[in-house]
């Protein structure tokens, strides 16, 4: 399938390798993502924090360059605050008229306008529930077999939007690591909190709650993520060295796509117990 | 702070006030369970827990919320909104509450306000969010040698990665410019 891609600022920085491995991924599936031309922040969570109707503009805009697009394709975001910001600028126009009409009051300055029609939908959404678990389980002859892997959700993706998957003990992630051979490890910190952004102002309360979700995953070989906030905590804040990978980064490696194309000398954590596995 | 101080404050900024007063109608319905507080993964670090906060704002004790530190360690993690069994959107109040402290510019949370300033200024001037800048501008802006000090180790791991991209920074209008000066006109 196809899909408009919103790749968000993290994924031109930090989260580089999310970027660069979601798009191989899913060459590598044989779908098209096709970037939004000309897309601008989604506001993050400053905007929110500081003015209240920037907070709608932002995400309004690039729906609005979505819908211009005239493809009538769903919106993909790897990025779970992106995706929550777009998610619910959506959601707030197509139910409030007046608010419509204000944002596009603004947005016409740039000569756009918002009727908030397109669909946004996470990642992890589009994986699970669009036929990739079939294609990544054909594809991968099981090259993950032996590896047990942690399927750490965080928290935007799943709530407060109650999308896909189960809000507090999320299991969409089961099928796609399952397909590539790989055991799933049984745990409950999948859908607990990383501190998020309150971790890069107050880095005591990212060292305690990424240290418990990390103590879980103590008998798993790597951890798997889906949103660049949450992996920069658990790189970031480790006590014990753990292997931390982006989804899209392991389900390509399972492909039996390079460690290079997946983008995988990026990440911050020592991941090299992932690659030997796929080495040749 | 003195309770005097922030009411004196509120009362010179009556679209603060009247955004307290949203919040208060949002949370009218608190039964003070405590579903929030025993599900706040933050609730550990917090001066006052989530159904404490609540309760302050239902009995106007502004002096209180806003001396507290709890509405800035909401990490947005929406489980309170999704358990509280009135169905109360606490994760957007404890938003509106920052929103509140932002506009009241009080000292306590100068770091964050500043955070949040040099982020937004980021948006305005590029579109996109340049990491590296923006931390540069924070620092300069905190004019406190050790908060930088304190990212040495995590700029060093990402210099090695070469994820910081320190960009000449551009002067001119601001790409965004327009459409944050006409948000605010609309605002008024």
């Amino acid at each position: 399938m196809d899909y408009l891609y919103y790749p968000g600022c993290s994924l031109e920085g930090t989260a580089k390798e999310y970027d660069i491995s979601c798009r191989a991924l899913f060459e590598a599936l044989g779908d098209r993502l096709t970037e939004i031309p000309d897309w601008t922040c989604c506001g993050a969570t400053a905007a929110q924090c500081v003015d209240p109707f920037l907070s709608v503009v932002l995400p309004a805009r690039n729906l609005a360059l979505a819908e211009k697009t005239d493809t009538g394709l769903d919106v993909l975001v790897p990025c779970s605050a992106c995706y929550l910001n777009l998610k619910k600028a959506r959601q707030d126009l197509w139910e409030n008229n007046a608010l419509r009409a204000q944002v596009n009051q603004v947005l016409a300055e740039d000569g756009l306008a918002v009727n908030a029609s397109v669909r946004v939908r996470h990642l992890l959404d589009v994986l699970t529930r669009d036929g990739a678990v079939d294609r990544v389980a054909q594809l991968s002859e099981n090259r993950m077999k032996g590896l047990v892997i942690a399927p750490y959700y965080g928290c935007q993706c799943l709530r407060p939007y109650v999308e896909f998957d189960d809000p507090e003990q999320p299991r969409s992630m089961d099928a796609l690591i399952r397909a590539t051979g790989a055991d799933v490890l049984a745990w409950d910190m999948g859908a607990v909190c990383c501190g998020a952004s309150t971790a890069t102002t107050k880095p005591q309360v990212g060292k305690e709650l990424v240290g418990r979700i990390l103590d879980q995953a103590k008998t798993a070989h790597a951890v798997v993520t889906v949103c660049p906030m949450c992996q920069m905590n658990l790189e970031r804040f480790q006590s014990r060295s753990v292997p931390v990978v982006y989804l899209p980064q392991f389900l390509g490696l399972a492909l039996g796509e390079s460690p290079e194309s997946m983008g995988c000398g990026m990440n911050l954590s020592d991941i090299r117990p992932v690659l030997s596995r796929v080495a040749p | 702070m003195h309770l005097t101080d922030i009411r004196e404050k509120l009362a010179a900024r009556p679209d603060l006030t009247r955004q307290l007063a949203q919040v208060k109608e949002q949370v009218a319905t608190c039964i003070q369970c405590g579903t929030c507080s025993s599900s706040c993964p933050n609730a550990g670090f917090m001066d006052m827990t989530p159904r404490r906060m609540w309760r302050a704002v239902l009995m106007d004790r502004v002096d209180m919320v806003f001396s507290s530190q709890t509405f800035m360690l909401c990490a947005s993690c929406y489980v309170c909104t999704l358990r509280c069994p009135r169905g109360l959107p606490l994760t957007g109040a404890m938003a509106e509450l920052k929103q509140v402290a932002f506009g009241l510019d009080l000292d306590r949370f100068r770091r964050s306000t500043l955070f949040y300033k040099a982020f937004m200024d980021n948006i305005r001037q590029y579109g996109r969010v340049r990491e590296t800048e923006l931390m540069a501008r924070y620092f300069l802006a905190v004019k406190d040698p050790r908060v930088p000090m304190s990212y040495t180790g995590m700029g060093i791991k990402l210099m090695a990665k070469h994820k910081l991209h320190p960009h000449l920074p551009s002067r001119g209008p601001g790409r965004l410019a327009p459409l944050f000066d006409r948000a605010k006109q609309q605002e008024r």
